[in-house]
């Protein structure tokens, strides 16, 4: 008995170094989407490149799409921008833009000076379908299958690694169960 | 005059460092308002991860505290709000998460813990006793010794 409590500072240590270990790694900023499994939500908003057309959900509906939130104010947006201008043009992904919180004129020069790697733009100036989606910073990029349900929710720039080891893998899934 | 700089400093800050938060919003009566003040504590911000949104200035915290202010106009119910909050954020924005598998360790780490301290405490005390009762036995020879010593005193005596 005695010996038994001479090694409890190691099993105590080792407990101990195991949790601590598995959190190493793990970003506690980016948080999973309570929207995975769930449609899209219901919203009627403008068009960005086109202010008289509305916009709903059923803009998701028949093919597998990133939904990109972004908005001339995020720096981040800047950075992952050509990403997706590659993405668009080089591996045919469609991509749908949420302009959010952001103003139509600032968004439509930026799309006009940076390129467009937009299939459509929704215009989202309250952000109330970005709150319904649960974003809480912009860039966020879903993945959206072909029937309207989230996938998945990127915080966070997307680049060539991204796509690859997250992104994809789930696009493809959503191809073989959709 | 000095102190009385100090003061004036002190409340003009004080009046700062609340007045972006506590905002614009208008209530029929006080326990709507108390109410209010209960949820925006115990929902957490996303972005800002350890505040609440009553606390929190980030723009999401704004729009959460929005949210919840027209819920509450709307006649919802504190679940409701909440559960609301929660279908579109996740659990993340409870502070107060609901006992289920995922966080069953969480609600019962405390109690493991004060368990495993009573625990050790026990074993302490209870050792400790047995260790008072049955002190260092003495053999028969030793006994007889110590008795006969102490039966007669003038030997040892040095007067």
């Amino acid at each position: 008995m005695k010996r038994f409590w001479l090694f409890m500072p190691l099993i105590v240590a080792l407990v101990v170094g195991v949790v601590l270990f598995a959190g190493i790694g793990k970003d506690p900023t980016k948080l999973d989407s309570a929207l995975i499994g769930k449609p899209v939500p219901a919203f009627s908003l403008k068009n960005l490149k086109a202010p008289d057309a509305s916009l709903d959900e059923s803009l998701f509906r028949g093919e597998i799409t990133l939904l990109n939130v972004w908005g001339t104010w995020c720096p981040a947006c800047r950075d992952e921008h050509d990403d997706l201008l590659w993405l668009a043009r080089e591996k045919n992904v469609t991509i749908i833009g949420l302009n959010y919180k952001d103003n139509r004129d600032d968004a439509l020069v930026w799309l006009d000076r940076l390129g467009d790697p937009y299939r459509t733009v929704i215009y989202d100036p309250k952000g109330t379908l970005g709150f319904d989606l649960g974003v809480y910073g912009a860039p966020e990029t879903f993945v959206i299958d072909a029937s309207g349900v989230v996938r998945y929710r990127h915080v966070g720039v997307v680049n060539g690694k991204v796509w690859e080891e997250i992104l994809l893998p789930v696009i493809n899934d959503a191809q073989e169960n959709g | 005059m000095l102190r009385m700089i100090c003061f004036l400093m002190a409340v003009l800050a004080s009046g700062l460092s609340i007045a972006d938060v506590s905002a614009v919003y208008d209530f029929d009566t006080r326990s709507e308002e108390q109410r209010y003040q209960n949820l925006i504590a115990e929902l957490r911000c996303p972005k800002c991860q350890n505040q609440n949104i009553a606390d929190s200035n980030a723009p999401i915290s704004k729009d959460m505290r929005n949210a919840v202010y027209q819920m509450m106009q709307d006649g919802a119910s504190n679940e409701e709000i909440v559960d609301s909050l929660v279908g579109r954020f996740g659990e993340f924005v409870k502070y107060k998460p609901d006992l289920d598998s995922r966080t069953f360790m969480l609600w019962a780490t405390p109690a493991i813990a004060v368990l495993g301290g009573l625990f050790v405490v026990a074993g302490v005390v209870v050792r400790s006793r047995r260790a008072g009762t049955s002190g260092p036995a003495l053999s028969k020879e030793e006994q007889a010794r110590i008795d006969e010593m102490l039966a007669k005193p003038d030997q040892n005596d040095n007067g």
